[in-house]
């Protein structure tokens, strides 16, 4: 018996035909948030109503905590916690009334509803809401019963798909920690179109293109890739390339303009500071040397876009 | 679990104004027809001389109340009912459900259960509301008693019906105007058969198998006929969304 909480075996979801998604595997463990990025129409959503059971896929299986879907689909559903894309509100409903029927829908037992509630409205910081009803309240805080409600039941597996859409800052913040908060006991995923969200919050990611998983692996993997051995340097006096190449540890030198160059360094090695000493002594006129980030967007579109290019990037 | 599914149902019912209007209005024309059918009963027995055109004042009074009750929730069922599925669905409420861990099943009966309550209520009310002759008169029990039976069992077939069209569609508006069309026509169809009464399509009739409780008889082939119509729409029921879950 292993102890994933998530397993998704060879998931293949078609639509009239067209594959939707197509064979996507992989394990989720406790304590891990895993973040489900893609481009719009790439299959997130449909993999997300797959894994809760809303949607019967056409090949695969799920199973949660070792529990088929298919086979015992409510064994499986109550240990899930979901926010679909579209929030699920009733919006004549005020907020305890809708919290309380979720508890209830989600088999709480019947003494502990009331205490359910209230931690699930205090950990979304709805305490002051409760008397309203949900239709009056703003985008941002209907967004949070959301959350609350997929929270409630205290499940194994929360499923969150885009759960900052429509927050302000502050409201982002606080449900990034709530997700880490969740994540450090529970498991975790979110989908989302925000990179640096899923750099903050998630320890694994997977990118999805077209309904085929192009990346699955640590947050580190993807991180590595991004900063990479890289300096970017900014000089009034330039010296030839080739000076710059007897500094140890730079590896190779690639001229940008007519100040400006990117330096190359070896995995074990830190030539900033020599970089520097060498400007000064030979007065090079260094006014800017910074790490050369490759953007995570940049990250994402060669990877959604060149998927043949970067095969060794795929470690699960 | 069919509980808390039904409960659900009940409070969004109470939750907005429909529930409350459509309840006061159909129980403001039930006592209306109450108070009517009273006032005639005496003008209408002091008229009639010989015993044999003589009525018992539950009877007269109770077919004028159960038959207008059967004929309204004609048009209320379909409002009730209306909203069921459809609305979830337009609002995207359904994966609420879906998610949760109830089984299909026990979602329809959920949502069948609670609208039957609701109409229960109204039912409870004419029945009441026509035992409170027995303050000066010695009323026929066993009469109200079919009749209500008949009524709730008529009910209940309506709403089954009533859902199975909320789930075929996101306008609830089509839903409403569905199932009062095919409960106009089920009603109906005994009244397309008349110079055939032996007809089968004629005994498919609701209204003719409300007619035997209407007379305060309780009849299980009647029952039957409820209870197998009810069960086949929410089959049907269960089978719409099923396919939503396989086809998407």
């Amino acid at each position: 018996m292993n102890n994933f909480t998530v397993e998704a075996i060879e998931l293949t979801r078609l639509y009239g035909g067209r594959e939707a998604v197509s064979n996507v595997s992989f394990t989720l463990s406790k304590g891990q948030v895993l973040g489900f990025l893609g481009p719009n129409g790439a299959g997130k959503s449909t993999t997300m109503k797959m894994l809760t059971g809303n949607l019967a896929p056409s090949n695969g299986s799920v199973k949660i905590c070792g529990i088929d879907m298919i086979e015992h689909p409510k064994e499986a559903k109550a240990l899930i916690g979901y926010l679909p894309e579209m929030r699920p509100l009733y919006k004549e409903l005020t907020v305890d009334e809708y919290l309380t029927i979720a508890a209830r829908l989600h088999r709480v037992s019947a003494g502990n509803i009331k205490k359910a509630v209230e931690i699930a409205k205090e950990r979304c910081g709805l305490g002051h809401m409760s008397k309203r009803l949900i239709e009056n309240l703003s985008n941002g805080y209907q967004q949070r019963v959301g959350i609350a409600q997929a929270i409630i039941h205290n499940p194994m597996v929360v499923i969150l798909d885009e759960p900052t859409v429509g927050l302000d800052p502050i409201q982002i913040r606080d449900i990034r920690a709530l997700i880490r908060e969740v994540g450090a006991e529970r498991s975790v995923i979110i989908s989302t179109h925000i990179l640096p969200e899923v750099e903050m919050v998630c320890d694994h990611v997977q990118i999805i293109d077209k309904g085929k998983l192009v990346f699955n692996g640590s947050i580190d993997v993807l991180k590595k890739q991004r900063i990479g051995n890289k300096l970017l340097i900014s000089m009034l006096n330039p010296p030839s390339a080739d000076e710059l190449l007897k500094i140890a540890g730079v590896t190779e030198v690639e001229v940008l303009s007519a100040n400006q160059m990117r330096v190359r360094f070896a995995d074990d090695a830190a030539p900033a500071e020599a970089i520097v000493q060498a400007a000064v002594k030979n007065n090079w006129g260094l006014h800017q040397i910074a790490p050369d980030q490759t953007s995570l967007e940049d990250v994402f579109v060669q990877l959604t876009y060149q998927e043949q290019a970067v095969p060794d990037v795929s470690v699960s | 679990m069919i509980i808390n599914v039904a409960r659900k149902e009940l409070k969004s019912m109470f939750a907005s104004p429909m529930g409350w209007v459509i309840l006061s209005l159909l129980m403001f024309a039930f006592g209306t027809y109450y108070l009517n059918g009273v006032n005639d009963y005496f003008s209408v027995m002091s008229g009639a001389m010989r015993p044999a055109e003589r009525t018992g004042v539950t009877q007269f009074v109770g077919q004028m109340v159960y038959g207008f009750a059967s004929f309204m929730v004609l048009f209320a069922v379909p409002l009730l009912s209306m909203r069921l599925i459809s609305e979830e669905r337009r609002s995207q409420t359904l994966p609420f459900l879906f998610s949760a861990p109830i089984s299909l099943t026990e979602i329809v009966m959920g949502k069948f259960l609670g609208l039957v309550a609701f109409l229960g209520i109204l039912v409870v009310f004419i029945g009441a509301m026509l035992s409170t002759l027995n303050i000066w008169a010695d009323i026929d029990f066993g009469f109200i008693v079919a009749n209500s039976i008949g009524l709730l069992l008529m009910v209940a077939s309506f709403s089954a019906l009533g859902l199975y069209f909320s789930s075929l569609t996101q306008q609830p508006v089509v839903a409403a105007i569905l199932t009062f069309v095919a409960l106009f026509a089920l009603m109906f169809l005994d009244r397309f058969f008349a110079g055939d009464p032996s007809n089968t399509l004629a005994s498919l009739s609701l209204t003719r198998h409300f007619q035997s409780f209407s007379g305060g008889l309780i009849d299980t082939a009647d029952i039957a006929y409820f209870g197998l119509f009810i069960l086949t729409f929410l089959t049907l029921t269960v089978r719409r969304l099923d396919a939503d879950r396989l086809r998407g």
